[in-house]
C-alpha cells in the first residue's frame, strides 16, 4: 500500500470499520481521491466499487477536492424557515459558486448540510465547523471578507 | 449590591453558545478574573440569551447574564455583579417547565467525573447493581417510559426481549444519530451531561446482560463525540464498565450523514460498515442484529431518563406525565418565536404552553408548530390545546417525533414548508423502495410545480392518492411517514394549496414565482441604498424595480431605513 495512507493501519483491519476508514481518509485529505478507494479497497480487502458503493450511500463523503474554506450553508428545518435559501443565493453571488463547488482558486467550498444542531440561531452557516448565526446579508459579506484573506 | 465574594464562574459553552461567542468569552474571561475560577459548562437550554454566563457567589446565590460579549465592558459589568445583562428565566417559562432530565445540564463542567458524581451520578447504577437484572428490567418498565427517539415502544419491554436471549455477545446500541432538521436535544443532552447518557447505557448493560456497547452518533457533532470520548475514559479508569464480571467495550461509530440511518435496520447496517439500507422485520434487531448478534437500539434521551428512574424509583417517574406518556419530554424549540432553545416539560403539557407561554411566541403570529421533523406534520394554531403526547399527537396526523418542534408563521407558506421536506425526504431516501423512491421523487416534484404557479388541480388529488400509498409501499420509518408534512398540510392548509393552483397567488408572500417587488414611494427618502446593494442592478437610478431582473432576494427590503419596499401579488402593481 501506498505509504501515502500508512494512518489507515490505526483503524481496525475488519471490513464492519470501512466506514471509519473512509473517514480517516477524509479527514487527512479533504476529500476521497480515485487513489485513496485503491488504498482503502486494498487495505480492507473489500472490492473498489464496493467502496464506492458504500461511500456514494453517504452525504459526507467528497469525491471533489473542497476549498481551504469550507463553508457549509444549514438548510435544516429552523435555518430554512428563516430564509436559508436566500443565504445560499447570497453565498453563491458572492463566491460567484453554487453549493457542491469548489471556486477556481480552491479557497472556498460550498455545500448545503442538512442541520447543524443550531437551530435557535437560524439561519446559520459554518466556516471550517466554525457556525455563525443569525445571518443576514452584511453578516455574510463580513465573515467572507474575514477568511478572504486568510 | 452587597460585596458578596465570587466562588466561580461559568460559561456555557456547548455547540449552540460557542456560535454565539461564547468561546471568547470564556478566554477573556479567564484572563481577566485572576483567581476566580472560571470553567465552561454545558446549555442551559436557553440559546436565545447565548452566550450566558453564571456567577457563583460565596453565599450559595448565583447571578446569571446573557447576551456577553467578549468585550471589557461587559467582563467588568460582571465581575463588579452590575445589575446589566442580567438574566431570569422568564416566569411564564419556570412555571411550565419541570427540569429532571437537564438538572445538570449547563450545572457542572461536562468534562469532570467528579461534577457527575458529586450531584448523584451513577447512583442509578449503584442501585440497579444492587438489584438482580430482572427486578432493573421491571423497574424500567413498570416507570412506563417509552423509547424517546420517537416511536414510543415501551422501553422496559425492549429490554425484557433482548434479556430473555442467550447468546455469546449481546450487542447494545444507542442511536445519536439525530437526523431531524431542527432537532437538538440529544446534541445538547450529549454535550452537557455525557455521562448521563453512558450510565443508562451500563445500567441497560446490566439489565440485558449486554456486552459490546456502541454509541452511533451525527459526525456533526464534533463537541458531543469529543465529551463522550473523556468521558467513556473516565468510565473505563473508574472500571465501571466492569459488569457482571465482564469488561464491557463502548464504541463509539461516527455516521456519516444518512438521515435513513435512523432507522434501527439501516443503523445497524452503517454500524456494520455497509451502505445504510434498511431491511425487512422480523427478524427484529433483539433476534438478529449486529453482525447476527442479539441486538438493542435506544435513543440518547431514553438512556438519560434511566439513570433518574433507577435512582428516585419507577413511582416517582411514573407519577409524572400522562396516562399512556410517562415522565417528561425535552423539545427542541425554534423557528418563529421570541426564546427560542431546548425546554422539558412534562408528558401532557399542551402545546399552547410550550409554544406560547415558554416560547414566549406572538398568538397573533403563528399559523403553526411542525412536531417530528420530516415525518411529521403540521399542527394548526386552533389545536394548541392538544396535549403532548404520543398518543394524542398521532390522532392529529403528526407525530411526537424525537422532539424537534419549529414553530411556523403567518408569513410562511405552507406549500412550501411541505415543498421543503420532500425536498428533503426524496433525496434521502435510500432508494430500496419503489413507492419511497419514486413516489417521493414524484411527490417533490407535483410540489415545486405548485409552488411555481404551475399546478393542477388533478395534482392535489395525485398528492392525496399517492401518500397513503406510499405509506404502504415502504419498509421503513422513512417511507411510512414521508408523506405526513404534505398530507397535513393538504387536511388543515388546503386553501393554501388550492390559491396557488387556481390564483395563481400565494397568501404568504413568501413563494417567488408568485411574488413581485414593490417600493412604495411614498416614505422613500431616495437615499438610494437599495440601488447600491441590489446584487442585479433590478433598481433603476428613479427607484423602480424591474421585476423581470428581479431574483425576489429580498436584499432591498432589508436594507431599506423607511421599510418602503414590499413582497406584493405578482402582477398586481399597477
Amino acid at each position: 500500500m501506498d505509504q501515502k495512507y500508512a494512518f489507515l493501519e490505526k483503524v481496525g483491519k475488519e471490513p464492519s470499520n470501512l466506514i471509519k476508514g473512509l473517514q480517516a481518509v477524509q479527514g487527512a485529505e479533504g476529500y476521497v481521491s480515485d487513489e485513496s478507494i485503491a488504498a482503502i479497497s486494498e487495505y480492507f480487502g473489500i472490492p473498489a466499487v464496493e467502496v464506492e458503493g458504500v461511500l456514494s450511500f453517504y452525504a459526507q463523503f467528497k469525491r471533489v477536492k473542497p476549498g481551504k474554506y469550507k463553508i457549509a450553508i444549514c438548510d435544516g428545518t429552523a435555518c430554512h424557515i428563516k430564509g436559508s435559501t436566500q443565504v445560499g443565493e447570497w453565498l453563491s453571488r458572492e463566491l460567484g459558486i453554487k453549493s457542491g463547488e469548489t471556486d477556481a482558486r480552491g479557497h472556498f467550498s460550498l455545500e448545503t448540510v442538512a442541520c447543524l444542531g443550531c437551530c435557535s440561531l437560524a439561519p446559520v452557516m459554518s466556516v471550517n465547523g466554525r457556525v455563525y448565526g443569525k445571518l443576514d446579508r452584511k453578516s455574510i459579506v463580513k465573515i467572507l471578507k474575514e477568511y478572504e484573506n486568510k | 449590591m452587597s460585596q458578596e465574594k465570587i466562588r466561580k464562574i461559568r460559561v456555557g459553552v456547548a455547540s449552540c453558545g460557542v456560535a454565539a461567542g461564547a468561546d471568547a468569552v470564556l478566554e477573556l474571561l479567564r484572563s481577566r478574573a485572576e483567581s476566580i475560577p472560571v470553567e465552561g459548562t454545558g446549555c442551559l437550554g436557553h440559546c436565545y440569551a447565548e452566550p450566558m454566563v453564571e456567577v457563583l457567589l460565596d453565599n450559595g446565590d448565583s447571578i446569571f447574564y446573557r447576551n456577553v460579549k467578549a468585550e471589557n465592558g461587559y467582563i467588568d459589568n460582571i465581575l463588579s455583579l452590575g445589575e446589566k445583562d442580567r438574566f431570569e428565566v422568564p416566569p411564564a417559562r419556570k412555571a411550565k417547565e419541570l427540569i429532571k432530565v437537564l438538572a445538570l445540564a449547563g450545572r457542572i463542567d461536562p468534562t469532570r467525573f467528579e461534577d457527575y458524581t458529586e450531584n448523584g451520578g451513577y447512583e442509578g447504577l449503584k442501585r440497579a447493581l444492587s438489584m438482580t437484572p430482572a427486578d432493573v428490567v421491571n423497574e424500567v418498565k413498570l416507570s412506563g417510559l417509552r423509547g424517546r427517539g420517537g416511536g414510543g415502544f415501551p422501553t422496559g419491554t425492549k429490554w425484557s426481549f433482548l434479556a430473555a436471549k442467550d447468546a455469546p455477545e449481546k450487542i447494545l446500541i444507542c442511536n445519536a444519530d439525530e437526523g431531524d432538521p431542527g432537532a437538538f436535544m440529544d446534541r445538547s443532552l450529549m454535550e452537557s451531561v455525557p455521562h448521563q447518557v453512558l450510565e443508562g447505557m451500563l445500567i441497560a448493560a446490566y439489565a440485558t446482560g449486554a456486552t459490546k456497547l456502541f454509541i452511533y452518533c451525527r459526525a456533526e457533532y464534533p463537541m458531543a463525540i469529543c465529551h463522550l470520548k473523556i468521558a467513556i475514559n473516565q468510565i473505563y479508569e473508574h472500571k465501571l464498565n466492569v459488569i457482571n464480571g465482564r469488561e464491557l467495550e463502548i464504541i463509539i461509530k461516527e455516521g456519516a450523514g444518512a438521515f435513513v440511518c435512523g432507522e434501527e435496520t439501516a443503523l445497524i447496517a452503517s454500524l456494520e460498515g455497509q451502505r445504510g439500507t434498511p431491511r425487512f422485520r422480523p427478524p427484529f434487531p433483539t433476534d438478529s442484529g449486529w453482525k447476527g448478534y442479539p441486538s438493542m437500539i435506544n435513543n440518547v434521551e431514553t438512556f438519560g431518563n434511566v439513570p433518574l428512574i433507577l435512582r428516585e424509583g419507577a413511582a416517582a417517574f411514573a407519577a409524572i406525565g400522562t396516562e399512556g406518556s410517562k415522565g417528561t419530554k425535552l423539545f427542541a424549540l425554534a423557528g418563529d418565536l421570541k426564546n427560542p432553545g431546548l425546554v422539558e416539560v412534562p408528558m401532557g403539557t399542551t402545546l399552547r404552553e410550550i409554544v406560547f407561554d415558554i416560547g414566549g411566541a406572538d398568538p397573533d403570529k403563528v399559523k403553526a408548530v411542525q412536531t417530528g421533523g420530516p415525518s411529521g406534520g403540521c399542527i394548526p394554531v386552533e389545536l394548541f390545546d392538544t396535549p403532548v403526547d404520543y398518543d394524542s399527537l398521532k390522532k392529529l396526523g403528526a407525530i411526537m417525533g424525537s422532539g424537534g418542534m419549529i414553530v411556523i408563521g403567518k408569513d410562511r407558506c405552507m406549500v412550501e414548508t411541505a415543498r421543503y421536506f420532500l425536498d428533503f425526504t426524496h433525496r434521502e431516501s435510500c432508494g430500496k423502495c419503489t413507492f419511497c423512491r419514486v413516489g417521493t421523487t414524484r411527490m417533490f416534484e407535483t410540489l415545486e410545480r405548485i409552488v411555481a404557479g404551475k399546478g393542477e388541480m388533478a395534482d392535489l388529488e395525485f398528492l392525496e392518492d399517492i401518500g397513503p400509498k406510499i405509506r404502504m409501499g415502504s419498509l421503513c420509518g422513512l417511507g411510512q411517514t414521508a408523506p405526513n408534512p404534505v398530507l397535513a398540510t393538504l387536511r388543515y392548509y388546503r386553501h393554501e394549496y388550492e390559491a396557488h393552483v387556481k390564483d395563481h397567488q400565494c397568501e404568504a408572500l413568501q413563494c417567488s414565482a408568485l411574488v413581485d417587488m414593490y417600493l412604495d414611494k411614498t416614505n422613500c427618502i431616495k437615499c438610494k441604498l437599495c440601488v447600491k446593494t441590489c446584487p442585479v442592478g433590478a433598481i433603476s437610478d428613479d427607484l423602480v424595480i424591474d421585476n423581470e431582473k428581479c431574483t425576489r432576494c429580498n436584499a432591498c427590503k432589508d436594507v431599506c431605513p423607511k421599510k418602503t419596499i414590499h413582497r406584493v401579488k405578482k402582477g398586481s402593481i399597477q
